[in-house]
């Protein structure tokens, strides 16, 4: 017999048994019946954020660190819309996420009452899915459907508009023992015939590449991949998305491709004769200007949406299946062509690929005032801190740097926003993936540009115990966008300077914000490092505080770029790895 | 460019034509025509979409609409294998000396006549879109005053349904099930 109860109660007891243990949110008018019943709940904890975008990160965060649905909440109109930048980063990067907001009561829908907005209207567009519940018998199956479609197939954010008059009418509480959903069937196993041709393409081909996209670290396939590569003995490059899928120590592992990746990654990819692409979906980013992309290179495509197969770039083998079951019986098709008697050559490859990767491996230079490399910085942390934390960027060059100079060595200890490029994405982020695993180090490596985006919820890991840990790249400025100021706007700094405060006469450079006194103020420690001499002590201080967060202002030069770089909208073949430095590729013609 | 027609089976829910018109507008795919109505299953309806584009970007928005939870099905439909239709409302100006020559049009485009003023007659026609498009072609010296037309619809000949063998509902369990 179905328990009576008010909208509100059941969608509590919806999220309850759909397996919600943490909730990121905000009250407010349209949502404050649920908020009732939500405060006696004993299976949810709700931490309240400072800004919506904050819960949508943390949401985002916490489903990243951890592959289960992360859960955030916010009131109609403003509340809502303030979640659409991390909605939209969830539908971008593929993160598994369930909004929840409050909207005006149904009588009010349409006639612009306050705080109202067409939220589902909205976010049509950055949803798997989107709905908007004004009945509340319909509140349980919708719930249940929600973390579905947000956890299968290709995991995506989706969001649930409750009308505020249907959470507070009483209805009956009836969890769905199964889901009828006519039009949403995501494909879990491949075809035969095609993972037995990609096997074929592979022991034939003669400078193969897996490609490997953040497809494989949310299908938990990085077991799979490690067989499937040692079996074949191909190179790898992980992209942005799937930096830890594959461990950067293996001998096998070429770095990241894209605007930013590795000379060998990119070069390899471009050289190649064959591209297995297995949940990378051609961005831009990675393929530099399309139409010069690995221009002899046949491609197999494997993933569990089949809109991204030949999207970009034209697959000549298509795979449609889950990452997980493509990459295991691709293993099993790779062997049995090997105990046919048929196995992949790829000596001369590897030597190929083994000059270029010792000729141009990563590196940077000490800037010549003896100020502080933000390279160093980053390359000390993941050395100290070591390959079981979780480390989370923010968007620009300390991004960059921290998916190169890290070295990641398991999945999901990379978290970042890498399809929308959300500044302000590390700060709620590193708060929700520490949420979700209270007993690893979560370090957010955040640019100072970043960090004044969504620093506030500082307090919220101060009051929530929530001991993060914060690596400020400060170096006054946007510092992406004032690299591509140097290079393509003749060194013409609009706008991007966020020191703008000369020094005083005879005083030191004012500060603005202070970082340290920011910290401090939140309820954080505050740290501070300017000389190399000091990086290695700070580092150790901040991993001996783990009673509250730490923020770290590491002051470092202005000036660094990233490299190496494929200028945007150019060819691969024009990566430079320094300034005007194009690699030298003669006498390597294949 | 080449014009495709989908048929496209979608859940009678509020909001789903405009996830499919704005899906539309969001990958840069123009819409011809568009015609929505109920089917022989009330929870189903059915929309007839008219877009110009190469096969290649037709692969892509076909898979694009497919990812939408509420559409059930999509089948392109072959001009030479399906019935197509418009419907042409057409109001034209027409005075003692032209209306019989007007008739006379009308009765060879087998159309008929579904309003008539003192100096004007308001023509009703259905057919494909060449027909339609030759019949205004005639109609026009007569003056047109005002003129609306259908979107298309379209149906597969011969006796097979566009949901036999589809719309098979896939059941699942919902993830995570928690004893209450």
């Amino acid at each position: 017999m179905p328990e009576q109860m008010t909208g509100a109660q059941s969608l509590v007891r919806s999220l309850e048994s759909a397996g919600v243990d943490t909730v990121f949110g905000i009250p407010g008018g349209a949502i404050l019946p649920l908020y009732d019943p939500l405060m006696d709940s004993q299976r949810i904890r709700h931490i309240l954020v400072r800004h919506e975008q904050g819960a949508g990160h943390a949401a985002e965060g916490y489903a990243s660190a951890t592959g289960r649905v992360g859960v955030c909440m916010a009131t109609s109109g403003p509340g809502a819309t303030n979640l659409v930048t991390p909605i939209a980063d969830a539908y971008m990067d593929s993160v598994p996420m369930v909004a929840v907001t409050g909207q005006v009561p149904s009588a009010a829908i349409g006639t612009d009452a306050f705080q109202e907005a067409d939220i589902r209207g909205i976010t049509m567009p950055i949803t798997k899915h989107n709905y908007l519940v004004t009945n509340p018998a319909d509140i349980p199956r919708t719930v249940a459907e929600a973390f579905h479609i947000a956890s299968t197939g290709r995991p995506g954010p989706v969001l649930v508009d409750v009308a505020k008059d249907a959470m507070q009418a009483m209805t009956e509480f009836d969890w769905p023992r199964e889901i009828d959903l006519p039009g949403y069937r995501p494909v879990g196993r491949p075809h035969g015939k095609q993972v037995r041709e990609a096997a074929r393409l592979i022991v034939d081909s003669r400078r193969p590449v897996l490609y490997v996209g953040g497809g494989v670290v949310r299908a938990q396939a990085w077991a799979e991949l490690l067989s499937l590569a040692e079996l074949t003995g191909l190179p790898v490059v992980t992209t942005l998305m799937a930096r830890g899928a594959f461990p950067d120590s293996h001998h096998q592992h070429l770095g990241m491709p894209g605007m930013h990746g590795t000379v060998a990654a990119v070069t390899a990819l471009q050289k190649s004769d064959l591209i297995i692409s297995l949940g990378a979906r051609f961005d831009d980013r990675v393929t530099g200007k399309l139409s010069s992309f690995a221009p002899g290179a046949k491609v197999i495509h494997a993933d569990i949406d089949p809109a991204e197969i030949s999207k970009n770039r034209v697959a000549d083998v298509p795979i449609v299946g889950d990452a997980r079951a493509v990459i295991a019986d691709l293993t099993d098709a790779v062997r049995a062509e090997h105990e046919a008697g048929r196995q992949g050559d790829y000596a001369a490859w590897w030597s190929q690929v083994d000059q270029w990767r010792t000729t141009y491996p990563l590196g940077y230079e000490r800037p010549e005032d003896g100020s502080l490399a933000p390279q160093y910085v980053i390359e000390r942390l993941g050395k100290i801190v070591g390959p079981d934390a979780v480390y989370v960027a923010g968007v620009g060059q300390h991004q960059m740097w921290a998916a190169q100079f890290i070295s990641y060595e398991k999945p999901r200890t990379w978290l970042n926003s890498g399809g929308l490029g959300t500044m302000g994405y590390a700060v709620p982020a590193a708060m929700g993936a520490k949420a979700g695993r209270p007993d690893a180090t979560v370090w957010a490596i955040d640019g100072d540009g970043c960090f004044q985006m969504t620093n506030q919820e500082l307090a919220t890991c101060a009051i929530n115990d929530i001991p993060i840990k914060v690596a400020i790249i400060n170096n006054g400025s946007l510092g992406m966008v004032r690299q591509w100021q140097t290079l393509f706007y003749n060194e013409r700094y609009s706008n991007t300077d966020l020191r703008g405060v000369p020094a005083r006469a005879g005083g030191a450079v004012e500060r603005i914000p202070d970082f340290v006194r920011l910290a401090e103020a939140y309820g954080c420690v505050g740290l501070r490092c300017e000389k190399a001499d000091d990086v290695d002590a700070t580092i150790e201080s901040a991993m001996a505080v783990d009673d509250r967060p730490v923020v770290v202002d590491f002051t470092v030069h202005q000036d660094a770029m990233v490299w190496p770089m494929v200028p945007a909208g150019t060819s691969n073949d024009e990566i430079q790895v320094a300034r005007d430095m194009a690699p030298s590729w003669e006498d390597e013609e294949a | 460019m080449s014009r495709h027609t989908l048929s496209v089976l979608v859940e009678n829910k509020p909001g789903v034509l405009a996830r499919i018109a704005s899906l539309f507008s969001r990958r840069g795919f123009n819409i011809d025509s568009l015609a929505v109505g109920p089917t022989e299953d009330d929870d189903v309806s059915r929309m007839t979409i008219v877009v110009n584009v190469e096969d290649l970007p037709l692969e892509q928005v076909t898979k694009q609409l497919n990812k939408l939870v509420n559409v059930i099905k999509i089948v392109e439909l072959d001009p030479t294998s399906s019935v197509q239709r418009e419907l042409l409302l057409v109001k034209i100006g027409a005075d003692r000396d032209t209306r019989s020559h007007i008739l006379e049009t009308v009765q060879l485009f087998r159309a008929k006549v579904v309003d008539v003023a003192p100096d004007a007659v308001t023509v009703e026609a259905t057919g494909n879109a060449d027909k339609l498009e030759a019949l205004l072609r005639v109609l026009e010296p007569f003056g047109i005053r005002e003129l609306v037309q259908s979107g298309m619809v379209a149906v597969g000949r011969g006796p097979r349904s566009i949901t036999d063998r589809s719309a098979r509902s896939a059941t699942v369990t919902p993830i995570a099930p928690v004893a209450n």
